[in-house]
């Protein structure tokens, strides 16, 4: 019995898996300390004993890839943790109940869409002050909308379903009624849409940390690798384009998974 | 035509109004709907589409959905307490409880992500504080008792596993399992084939007799009601049409809709 009808999904698990294995065993299998500076081999194209050559320090950019995975993983999986749950519970609470409480949160939803995510994200940090966790507040404070809209949807038809009717006729509770009857009916949803946001939580993360926004200077994230890069683009390309093809494949095989998760959760997709 | 009752009856519903309010106005679905349900006694409610007659189970819970509900009047009585003025947390207590419901369609009324010993389980601890366990033995007796075989396979088993008479079987056991003292079923047997619905209808026979129970039965169809229901309210447009017992409006119909109604089971002629 095959899981995903999709190939691509496979990779796509392939790919996160390896990435995830990278960011925990980072200290055992990266070459070089990834901070370590060698100004005598700055820029260093790839060759051997640092395979995808050095950056401007001479640090081994490999190494601080194989760092780098740990912040964009991590920041990818808390913000969307994080953001997923309060969605879920906005939404729930707005769906079911609906009346004012769902006008309310749903014109604050609107507002938060309506603006240019990034934009808004960039505002928040630069108020902020750029660090990790205040790019993970601000992406949260973001991320949370997309979930809260997808799961007031999904509860306003699921609550019509006959069953919850019958949750509620059988003298169940608001909160029972919620958890135990509607969230599992609309959280194979919600895990296709998690997952393509932890795509779009790692390429703003490193769309921040390039503009400076997000880690501290020096700190091996994807992002700002790929910003000190693009000082030396035409002497030295492999400073930013191997921190370039990790954000790509990891982003990829995120939405290789979502694809193959939406597929295999809805019915309405060719089903041989 | 109301008959009089020696005893106390253990629901009863006084001039129950229910409007509606739809885009074009209010609309007054029921008219002054009163009855009584005797303790060990099946009320039929019997009537075509539209006439009110789920509006009038669904009343006895409370459980119209507002919009479009807009105003509900008159006694419904539970033990002598009016049920139109409790609080929701003490409906609550009553609904599934004291009063359970059965739905028409079992495939609709019980939750597809659910397996059914979680749906029975979980309907025993609402209302009792009891482990898991000891719910779970529950379960398993509730389903011997409505007649579904090797009952501890079965609470593994999501309901669209199991064939449509055994998940009516289900919901039957969800509603009796905390022993309510009366069970409203609205079209229990409507989308069961003829076999599966004899079969049902011998179950509601059986729970009658053994547990005492009371019952209101709601349908479209005659023959049903005449082969388990005492007494029976006729309803058209939300109106009484005739309300006597099963005897007495089987074989004398004071009302000419009831008469056509019951020409069309008796000479067997659609």
């Amino acid at each position: 019995m095959t899981m995903f009808r999709n190939k691509w999904t496979y990779l796509g698990l392939v790919i996160i898996i390896l990435f995830i294995l990278c960011a925990i065993l980072a200290p055992w299998i990266a070459p070089e300390d990834p901070y370590k500076i060698n100004l005598v081999q700055e820029l260093a194209p790839p060759g051997e004993g640092h395979i995808m050559g050095r950056d401007i320090n001479g640090s081994d950019i490999l190494s601080r890839l194989i760092y780098g995975a740990r912040i964009s993983i991590t920041i990818g999986l808390v913000v969307v943790l994080i953001s997923s749950f309060v969605g879920i519970l906005l939404g729930l609470i707005s769906g079911y109940y609906g009346g004012w409480i769902d006008l309310l949160l749903m014109r604050l939803v609107d507002i938060l869409l309506a603006f240019p995510g990034l934009l808004l994200a960039i505002a928040l940090v630069a108020v902020l002050g750029p660090s990790i966790t205040n790019v993970v507040i601000a992406l949260t404070a973001l991320g949370w909308v997309s979930f809260a809209r997808l799961v007031r949807g999904q509860v306003i038809s699921v609550k019509e379903r006959e069953y919850v009717l019958a949750a509620k006729t059988s003298g169940q509770s608001d909160i029972r009624v919620m958890v135990l009857h509607i969230l599992p009916n609309i959280v194979s949803t919600v895990i296709v849409q998690a997952t393509f946001n932890i795509a779009g939580v790692i390429i703003s993360e490193s769309s921040l940390s390039f503009l400076g926004l997000g880690a501290p200077p020096g700190t091996p994230s994807w992002g700002a690798m790929l910003s000190e890069g693009k000082q030396v683009i035409l002497d030295a390309p492999h400073v930013s384009f191997f921190p370039g093809l990790a954000i790509l494949l990891v982003v990829l095989a995120f939405n290789f998974v979502g694809d193959g998760l939406r597929d295999k959760f809805d019915p309405k997709t060719g089903r041989e | 035509m109301m008959h009089s009752q020696e005893t106390k009856p253990i629901l009863e519903v006084n001039d129950l109004c229910v409007v509606f309010k739809t885009e074009a106005g209010r609309a007054t679905i029921l008219d002054k709907v009163s009855f009584k349900l005797q303790k060990n006694k099946t009320l039929g409610i019997v009537g075509e589409s539209g006439s009110g007659k789920t509006i009038t189970a669904l009343s006895v819970l409370n459980l119209i959905p507002s919009p479009p509900l807009d105003s509900m009047s008159g006694e419904i009585r539970f033990q002598g307490e009016n049920l139109l003025t409790f609080t929701k947390s003490q409906l609550r207590k009553v609904r599934g409880n004291r009063i359970a419901y059965i739905f028409q369609e079992p495939m609709t009324a019980l939750n597809p992500v659910l397996t059914i010993g979680d749906q029975i389980v979980e309907m025993i601890r609402a209302h009792n504080s009891i482990s898991k366990k000891e719910a779970r033995d529950k379960a398993v007796h509730l389903l011997t008792e409505v007649g579904i075989t090797s009952p501890i396979q079965r609470l593994k088993n999501y309901p669209h596993e199991i064939s449509g008479g055994m998940r009516q079987r289900a919901m039957i056991a969800i509603a009796l399992s905390c022993d309510p003292d009366i069970l409203i079923a609205d079209e229990p047997t409507t989308a069961l084939d003829v076999t599966i619905q004899a079969q049902v209808l011998d179950l509601f026979k059986y729970l009658i007799e053994s547990r005492g129970m009371s019952i209101i039965f709601v349908t479209h169809d005659l023959g049903v009601i005449a082969e388990i229901a005492d007494d029976i309210l006729v309803l058209q447009a939300g109106k009484t049409i005739e309300y006597d017992s099963i005897d007495k409006v089987f074989h004398d119909p004071q009302h000419p809709y009831t008469q056509k109604l019951l020409s069309l089971i008796k000479g067997g002629v659609a």
